[in-house]
């Protein structure tokens, strides 16, 4: 520990991204495994498949532990974005009358928030129908998951808010990707930084597409 | 000889506490081959003989090396032009009949002195913290006893292009100061005279920038775009392993 600083690393602005980025990358290692859990869905055996990956995850300890973790670095992820976003804005009272930020910086890049805080309320509403209902409101008992997901996709509504949600996902994806490796000392702006731009959008793009296929499939087949 | 006309919308603020406002002004039979600080100065030249007021803003060498001046035109820090200062942009770049938008430099940590001048003493204030390095008095050591690898000397030299100007503070959405920190550490630390202070310096003007009140990064990208020496987001993220590795990594001593 250095005795020069005299704040806190993580009160630092560098330090705050440092979780930004952290928390970040924890939570797309989340949506590659919640993306391959839910293609079961996709399996065409009646959920057989996909109910007892369901019932795994809602009974094995190991999964508790990892619930837990999870709903922590979500809180970081969410109060850490909210409040930079706030300091942000206070660093800049008075706008610009004319402001071309199109000719500097890419609409994601900017976006950031907007489509953080989409995604945020898309969480809770999907909380709520899959989640708390199941969990805590004896829903699990009435019916399996898989039940519930066929229920709930059949509502046009909610299926086209769940995809509208994941392209806002993407959204968040694309600059948040390159912008954590950035912020934890990767530079960006090299071949290999190049590299890491295409893999982010590759990766926004192809978990934008998994999740979206599941609503579809239950508008188009069911 | 082309000439072409175009109306100014200035911002205008006699002082720190004056809320400001913004003037319309025309500027007649520019000619094309005028910088824009040229096309002010005529202006100014007019207002002068009105009694009126000029407009105030910053400038010195009017050769892009200086960073004194510094205007946001029309939306873009220093004007449309890429890797240009306002000063080394000319009236050919606009269209006759056009209406430029002038504003100074919008952030806390810049507070506006008078019209389209700020105060940028907290880039002074920065540097005080820490963009410096110790050295021997004495006659100067002969050039080539430090070797240093070209590709690092090059690196180096990129970074301390930096002409302090506050570009990418202005271009930021978060006017955030972290390009011009960047190139400032950069420059120091990849070099070996840099070594005795690396990590004091790092830690130190890190916090000198957060205490301004610039806001935080966001890898927009803006800075760099904007950037009129076209400083690398590179050193941005060399600023963040720096001081990362000043704060998180042991060390057995402390400098």
């Amino acid at each position: 520990m250095s005795t020069i600083a005299k704040t806190a690393v993580f009160s630092t602005s560098i330090g705050k991204k440092l979780v930004m980025a952290l928390t970040g990358i924890f939570l797309i290692t989340f949506l590659i495994v919640h993306l391959s859990g839910n293609l079961l869905l996709l399996k065409g055996d009646n959920g057989e498949a996909f109910n007892a990956y369901a019932r795994f995850m809602e009974t094995s300890p190991l999964i508790r532990i990892l619930e837990l973790i999870l709903a922590v670095g979500f809180l970081f992820h969410i109060v850490m974005g909210i409040r930079l976003a706030l300091e942000n804005r206070r660093a800049r009272p008075i706008r610009y009358q004319v402001n071309k930020a199109t000719e500097n910086s890419t609409f994601y890049s900017r976006f950031m928030v907007w489509s953080g805080i989409t995604v945020l309320f898309f969480l809770l509403l999907h909380l709520w129908n899959f989640f708390f209902q199941h969990r805590f409101l004896g829903l699990g008992a009435k019916e399996t998951m898989y039940e519930t997901v066929v229920r709930t996709f059949k509502e046009p509504i909610y299926s086209i808010v769940y995809i509208i949600a994941m392209v806002f996902l993407a959204f968040h994806l694309n600059h948040g990707f390159q912008s954590a490796l950035q912020s934890s000392g990767l530079q960006i702006n090299t071949n290999l930084g190049k590299r890491i731009k295409s893999i982010g959008m590759l990766f926004s793009i192809v978990i934008c597409a998994g999740f979206t296929a599941i609503p579809l499939y239950f508008l188009i087949f069911t | 000889m082309a000439t072409i006309s175009v109306t100014l919308k200035v911002w205008r603020q006699k002082s720190r506490n004056d809320s400001g406002r913004f003037e319309t002004y025309f500027a007649k039979d520019i000619n094309t081959e005028m910088s824009f600080l040229e096309m002010l100065d005529v202006v100014n030249e007019n207002l002068i003989r009105e009694g009126k007021e000029p407009i105030a803003f910053e400038h010195d060498c009017r050769e892009g090396i200086c960073g004194s001046c510094g205007l946001y035109v029309n939306g873009r820090a220093h004007g449309p032009l890429k890797g240009t200062t306002i000063c080394q942009v000319h009236m050919r770049s606009f269209k006759d009949g056009e209406t430029i938008y002038v504003e100074p430099w919008r952030a806390k940590a810049f507070p506006i002195i008078k019209d389209l001048i700020v105060d940028r003493s907290a880039f002074d204030r920065i540097i005080q913290a820490g963009g410096f390095i110790s050295v021997d008095t004495g006659s100067a050591v002969e050039a080539n006893s430090i070797p240093i690898p070209k590709a690092i000397a090059d690196l180096a030299f990129e970074a301390a292009t930096c002409i302090g100007c506050g570009a990418c503070v202005a271009a930021c959405k978060n006017a955030s100061a972290m390009l011009f920190v960047s190139a400032k550490v950069t420059h120091l630390a990849l070099l070996p005279q840099g070594q005795a202070e690396r990590y004091r310096r790092v830690i130190k003007m890190v916090e000198q920038m957060d205490a301004e009140g610039f806001g935080n990064c966001s890898n927009t990208g803006a800075c760099e775009a904007e950037c009129p020496k076209s400083i690398s987001l590179t050193n941005i993220a060399r600023l963040n392993r720096e001081y990362l590795a000043a704060r998180l990594v042991p060390r057995q001593y402390d400098n």
